[in-house]
């Protein structure tokens, strides 16, 4: 359990850096701009209990915040998918894959699950976070056509990101 | 009361979510107050370290490019300084070169403070930059940042080693700008769309212009020098129902590839203050 706690500690450390040290400045004609560091909320454990989601969820964005100088934005989206987490892992699963399984990993559920996971959950945080980053809804489409593409390449990165640590489990 | 405890505990979830959405809302709304959240923001000397020791290998990739452009900003100020000393020698050498040389009479309106961008963003709708000079080395909040294509932004917080604030690629901020040719002023803002591209606003449809006309600061706000230079007009619409020109600026700095900029430091800006005050006072 413990060398768990420092497994997820790093896994955090990682990915904020990695986001606000490299994927921050990835930009593709204005409009891609992948923020991966949610996979952290996406593999906890499904037995994580719902306060400790949103605290954890609320933190991580805060944690991104800082770094951009964006106060409150990040922690609301956040915040927003760690409290759909548990509603989205009942919908896309039947009972016995929850009973066998522990961590919400591609290599234990298959790609099927994951992927469609993976979809719902970063579409959700991405709509969220551009159209409150603009704060408007005129330009509806432009906004929606950014949260979209940037949410193929996060998922893209996720997908490549679960097979690259699953090879080394 | 038990029946409220019951609730609470039922809904808890919801009821912990809606707190944490509030609070990130909360802060959100009112960081327009820069300074009220000064410790949260990467001029924070722990955030700032973290981006310095980074940016300390990812400059090497980009040392080609800054090396160019300063060249050619140094060849551009050699020009000017060339085309300075040729009119005085035409004047009357001898008793400018007097004046300017005697140290008294040097009364030096802005100074410049050099600075490395150590953290820059260009792809969000408000974008901010953080520079390794804070107030040990002089640097103080509302001080103007100027690259080597001109305009960066503006300071708004600043820690004993660095400093941060928003660049022109970001909606909160507006800066005072003319036409060089025909001195209209008018407010420069970004729209949140392209990162190449700025609007100027408010400029009469009178005025003339045309197509490559250069922008520059119009020196009335106290943080930048007059005749900086900021874009060039990419094209200009006389949209009907309106009142003023739709301006669409090219931005001269290109914030993608931000090496090195500069902090303007204005000497005369505690005597303005002072002189303003008298006018609100009555």
């Amino acid at each position: 359990m413990n060398s768990g706690i420092f497994k997820y500690i790093g896994s955090w450390l990682i990915l904020v850096l990695l986001q606000v040290l490299l994927l921050n400045h990835i930009q593709i004609s204005g409009y891609v701009n992948p923020y991966l560091y949610i996979l952290f909320i996406l593999t906890l454990p499904f037995n994580t209990p719902n306060y400790l989601l949103l605290l954890l969820g609320f933190l991580l964005g805060l944690n991104i915040d800082i770094f951009t100088n964006t106060l409150g934005m990040h922690a609301a989206a956040t915040t927003f998918v760690a409290f759909i987490r548990p509603s989205v892992i009942n919908l896309i699963s039947s009972r016995d894959v929850l009973e066998l399984n522990q961590l919400p990993r591609i290599s234990e559920l298959g790609f099927s699950w994951f992927f469609r996971y993976s979809l719902i959950m970063v579409l959700s945080h991405h709509l969220f976070l551009f159209y409150i980053e603009v704060f408007t809804f005129s330009g509806f489409f432009h906004t929606l056509l950014r949260s979209l593409l940037s949410s193929a390449l996060t998922i893209v990165l996720i997908l490549v990101s679960q097979y690259m640590t699953a090879k080394q489990n | 009361m038990r029946g409220l405890l019951r609730f609470l505990a039922r809904n808890y979830f919801i009821l912990l979510f809606l707190l944490f959405e509030a609070i990130s809302i909360g802060l959100l709304v009112n960081y327009n107050n820069f300074q009220r959240v000064k410790f949260f923001n990467s001029s924070n000397s722990l955030i700032a370290s973290v981006y310095k020791s980074f940016n300390a290998v990812s400059s090497f990739f980009h040392l080609q490019q800054s090396n160019a452009d300063l060249a050619q900003e140094n060849a551009r100020l050699r020009t000017m300084l060339e085309q300075y000393r040729q009119s005085t020698v035409a004047v009357d050498s001898t008793a400018i070169v007097a004046e300017l040389t005697a140290s008294d009479s040097v009364d030096l309106r802005y100074e410049f403070i050099p600075a490395k961008v150590i953290n820059n963003s260009f792809v969000r709708q408000y974008n901010y930059i953080t520079l390794s000079k804070g107030s040990d080395d002089g640097v103080k909040v509302d001080m103007g940042i100027i690259g080597p294509g001109g305009v960066v932004g503006i300071i708004t917080s600043v820690s004993r080693h660095y400093a941060t604030g928003p660049t022109i690629l970001n909606k909160r901020w507006k800066v005072s700008a003319k036409i060089q040719n025909s001195n209209y002023f008018g407010s420069l803002a970004w729209d949140g769309q392209d990162p190449h591209y700025a609007r100027l606003n408010e400029i009469p449809f009178h005025v003339q212009m045309a197509v490559g006309d250069t922008i520059v600061t119009s020196g009335f706000s106290d943080v930048f020098p007059e005749g900086v230079p900021i874009g060039t007009i990419e094209t200009f619409d006389h949209a009907s129902g309106r009142n003023f020109f739709a301006i669409k600026v090219k931005l001269l700095t290109n914030f993608a590839n931000l090496s090195f900029v500069e902090i303007v430091k204005n000497n005369h800006l505690e005597e303005l203050e002072q002189l303003q005050e008298l006018n609100t006072d009555e």
